[in-house]
């Protein structure tokens, strides 16, 4: 297991505050932003990585979630593998991830099985229809919390733009692929555009 | 079914994919799943969906566990292992090289206009994971009522959202979701 692996040989760029952080440092503080995190673990991670520890400052840590964001699959994931190697290379990238991933996989697992075996049973099965109701709610918000910027500034060209997405995934149900290599250069050729009519 | 096919062969396949798609984060890439895992390979039920949805957001730890429980449904322990390295490790490796990349060039500008373009797709993508998810769940007016409630309570307070799970797994229990 990564832990116990010697710090790799890479040159870590000037960590922002204190020393390095060991592997097992790592590891544990991942994990234990990961167990904090119901509903997502961003805020914990910022606590946990900027308050906390102080292994990089809010600046650095904006820029490196920005980067995550900006690139596919899931941002959280992403930037500890990020940050991880950037103190201890791939086997800190791997005891980061491991931290984040490991203990709740084993959590999800189990309710997992627990499902498999006590699905049926009428009083969970109403239970968890109640609770995907409400979760299915704070999703809802979160998108609207993200539209709001786009609302405020009159951006009609992004609402659009996020408009089209939707209507091809959610109502017509086509491929995720399909419609992202279509959407990504328009939506790229739109902004380009924008912001060299912006510049002139 | 495709029941010729090793399925954690199609797991990996299927979530290696699809995380390079995932635009905004894993939750982006839900309708996509809902897609493959219901439409498609017939893995789970619509209702199943819902609840591993549900059992997803009850569990602490980042967002992409729900694909930890379609594998599990698929293939036991090792599909849900493989269907969370394939949604995790592609992408992680791409960020990895992109932040080196990016630390030795001076292209500063091009990842703010990726990122700016990438916005309005991320929305509308998880803006559609909301649609696909709700009418999944939401099958009654009793329940479509505390989707509502929920959504309205999280955008004008700063409740922390497990009670509101949990609120809502208590009407459940006390039928009122029906």
């Amino acid at each position: 297991m990564p832990p116990d692996s010697p710090p790799a040989a890479v040159p870590a760029p000037s960590p922002p505050t204190s020393s390095p952080p060991s592997l097992i440092a790592l590891f544990v503080a991942f994990a234990k932003m990961s167990l904090a995190g119901f509903g997502g673990v961003l805020v914990w991670a910022r606590r946990g990585i900027v308050d906390q520890h102080k292994w990089m400052t809010a600046d650095e840590f904006n820029e490196t979630f920005a980067l995550c964001h900006f690139l596919p699959g899931p941002n959280i994931v992403n930037l500890t593998f990020v940050f991880g190697s950037r103190f201890r290379g791939i086997a800190g990238a791997i005891a980061a991830f491991a931290g984040l991933v490991g203990p709740p996989v084993v959590i999800v697992t189990v309710l997992a099985a627990l499902y498999q075996r006590y699905g049926e049973i009428d009083a969970l099965r109403r239970i968890l229809a109640g609770v995907s109701c409400a979760a299915v709610g704070l999703l809802i918000a979160v998108v609207f919390r993200m539209m709001w910027p786009l609302i405020k500034r009159r951006d009609w060209i992004g609402l659009v733009v996020l408009a089209a997405v939707f209507v091809a995934i959610g109502l017509l149900r086509l491929p995720l692929a399909a419609v992202l290599l279509v959407a990504i250069p328009i939506s790229l050729a739109i902004t380009f555009a924008m912001r060299r009519r912006g510049a002139a | 079914m495709n029941s010729d096919a090793n399925p954690l062969l199609t797991l990996a396949w299927t979530f290696a994919l699809m995380s390079l798609f995932a635009v905004g984060g894993a939750n982006s890439a839900i309708p996509e799943m809902h897609r493959v895992a219901v439409d498609v390979q017939h893995w789970l039920t619509d209702k199943q969906f819902a609840d591993v949805y549900a059992i997803s957001q009850l569990s602490p730890g980042p967002n992409v566990l729900i694909v930890t429980l379609i594998g599990y449904s698929v293939a036991g322990i090792a599909g849900a292992l493989v269907a969370t390295l394939s949604m995790c490790v592609p992408t992680a490796v791409l960020a990895l090289c992109v932040s080196r990349f990016l630390a030795r060039s001076s292209h500063a500008r091009w990842p703010a206009i990726v990122q700016a373009a990438l916005v309005p797709l991320s929305i509308g993508l998880m803006g559609a994971s909301g649609f696909v998810l709700a009418r999944a769940s939401d099958r009654t007016l009793a329940a479509a009522l505390v989707t509502a409630g929920a959504a309205v309570l999280a955008s004008v307070t700063r409740l922390n959202p497990l009670w509101m799970l949990l609120a809502g797994g208590c009407l459940g229990f006390a039928g009122l979701i029906g």
